[in-house]
């Protein structure tokens, strides 16, 4: 089963790059306009150490704008546990910058961070657009700990602190843990957004990599810098799925089979 | 044994309105001694829950007094509510002892007194083992274990076998009858069950509804450990018909006032 699960997949690309190949060949595709596969990795080879390269700019302001995100929304969903005063003031225009598009607000970035510091701005950007599921989720996770529980803590006199760890937390692991997956992803596209409104220069990530090859007519360059970019991707998805399974696999619910 | 009947809990005179001036429960009177097992039954939504709530403390009365004769320390008072309400991220021995964590013992200590309860109910074997992986009635028995680790003179228990299954909910009630005679506890004990009632109270107050006050009250004339017998008996029976009997006449007068 496990075998047919990862074997059905493969086939099913190795078909279709074939069919691709093939095509490109008795079609005689331009290849500034659709390069073959076989082109498509012979660039990959040959601009490795370069690609590579800005795949590890990218990679690092992702990650660091995640670990920021993460960091950030869950101490502010913890403060609004606290004070329902807090969240009523504050939750509204987190909700602002959330729903406000990044491409609309990158340029006024760029311009009041990014001239001196165009990393800074490639993070803010990554982080605002990785930060708000977190928050949401933990909020709401924090606040759907069970009232049984909650009333059990209060017998026993517990201090705010202790239900917060003891309760609250563990309470909201499970859906701060799918926020993750989401803000993992989002950070990846805020960074990617972020470097092609900085444009040139300072920021030599993935996105300007994808730019240039384009601007130069090497499709098969971009090809391979948008292989790298998806790879990121799946990469930073599976690494929090696994992290989410190790957590939850013994008592939640979304991590136990049903077959016994 | 007790030796001399003193007052545990009194109530007098309580009333409890919920915003909107619904009235939960009017002129609610009773006292518990040392040593009883005091069952309190009622139909639903006759306010005995809310009267289990008011009684530990999570809920203030509109009116009236309530007054323990035990110091208002955490973990002097034993609590089981309807639902096991455990935390399914710990283990079953973990949460057993939540409520010691709660108020400070250390580790070892904890973990020895979690395990000695746990072999009290019969899950010794299982304090590994996650809340998710246990059934119902296991599940009760851990909320029971948890609710007697702090040793407290009084336990208080809120329909907590109403979800179960006939077999296990005798199994349990026989269980719990041992537990709190080995350890002399003063019990009260909410339920809508006649017949539950009857075979585990030692007294047997019976609430109507609209509003909720304590409409009769009886004796039951038993040794403190039943035995299965005593589930079949003429006695049982009679009681059980003397049960019925006033929760009609409380519905009958709830129906025209």
């Amino acid at each position: 089963m496990r075998a047919i699960r990862f074997f059905t997949p493969l086939l099913v690309v190795i078909v279709a790059l074939g069919l691709w190949e093939a095509l490109v060949y008795v079609w005689q595709t331009p290849a500034f306009v659709l390069p073959p596969p076989s082109a498509i990795g012979q660039a990959l080879y040959d601009d490795f150490s370069s690609l590579l390269y800005s795949a590890w700019i990218t990679l690092r302001i992702s990650l660091l704008a995640f670990v920021l995100a993460a960091a950030g929304g869950v101490s502010l969903a913890v403060l609004f546990s606290q004070s329902r005063m807090v969240e009523m003031a504050l939750f509204p225009l987190a909700v602002v910058m959330q729903v406000t598009p990044i491409v609309a607000i990158a340029p006024l970035i760029v311009i009041w961070v990014g001239v001196d510091h165009p990393d800074r701005a490639l993070l803010l950007m990554a982080w605002i657009a990785a930060f708000f599921p977190v928050l949401s989720n933990m909020t709401i996770g924090l606040r759907a700990a069970d009232h049984g529980l909650l009333d059990l803590y209060r017998l026993y006199g517990a201090s705010r602190f202790q239900v917060l760890t003891q309760v609250r937390m563990p309470s909201a692991l499970p859906y701060l843990l799918s926020a993750l997956k989401i803000s993992g992803g989002l950070a990846l596209i805020g960074t990617v957004v972020a470097e092609f409104v900085a444009g040139s220069g300072a920021a030599m990530g993935l996105a300007w990599r994808i730019m240039e090859s384009g601007n130069r007519l090497q499709i098969s360059k971009m090809f391979a810098a948008l292989l790298l970019l998806s790879a990121l991707g799946i990469g930073i998805f599976f690494c929090l799925s696994a992290l989410e399974h190790l957590l939850l696999r013994r008592w939640h619910e979304s991590q136990l089979s049903r077959e016994h | 044994m007790q030796t001399e009947p003193a007052p545990l809990l009194t109530i007098s005179g309580l009333s409890k309105q919920f915003p909107g001036g619904i009235a939960a429960l009017e002129n609610v009177n009773l006292r518990i001694v040392r040593g009883e097992f005091v069952a309190l039954l009622g139909p639903s939504g006759c306010g005995k829950s809310s009267l289990l709530r008011i009684a530990v403390g999570l809920t203030p009365p509109t009116t009236g007094r309530l007054e323990w004769a035990i110091p208002q320390a955490p973990g002097n008072i034993g609590v089981v509510f309807q639902e096991p309400t455990l935390m399914p991220w710990a283990s079953v021995r973990k949460n057993v002892e939540a409520p010691l964590r709660i108020t400070g013992v250390a580790a070892s200590e904890r973990r020895e007194r979690a395990m000695a309860m746990l072999a009290r109910v019969g899950l010794e074997n299982f304090a590994d083992a996650y809340p998710r992986t246990l059934s119902g009635g296991m599940k009760m028995r851990v909320a029971i274990a948890r609710a007697l680790v702090t040793r407290p003179p009084v336990l208080l228990l809120d329909e907590p076998f109403a979800a179960l299954d006939e077999i296990t909910r005798q199994q349990l009630n026989d269980d719990l009858l041992h537990i709190c005679n080995a350890n002399q506890l003063t019990v009260l004990f909410v339920t809508h069950s006649a017949a539950e009632a009857v075979y585990l109270s030692s007294r047997l107050l019976i609430m109507g509804a609209h509003p909720g006050t304590i409409i009769h009250e009886m004796v039951i004339d038993a040794p403190p450990v039943r035995q299965e017998a005593f589930r079949h008996s003429v006695q049982m029976a009679s009681y059980c018909a003397e049960v019925s009997a006033a929760l009609r006449t409380g519905s009958l007068q709830g129906a025209l006032t």
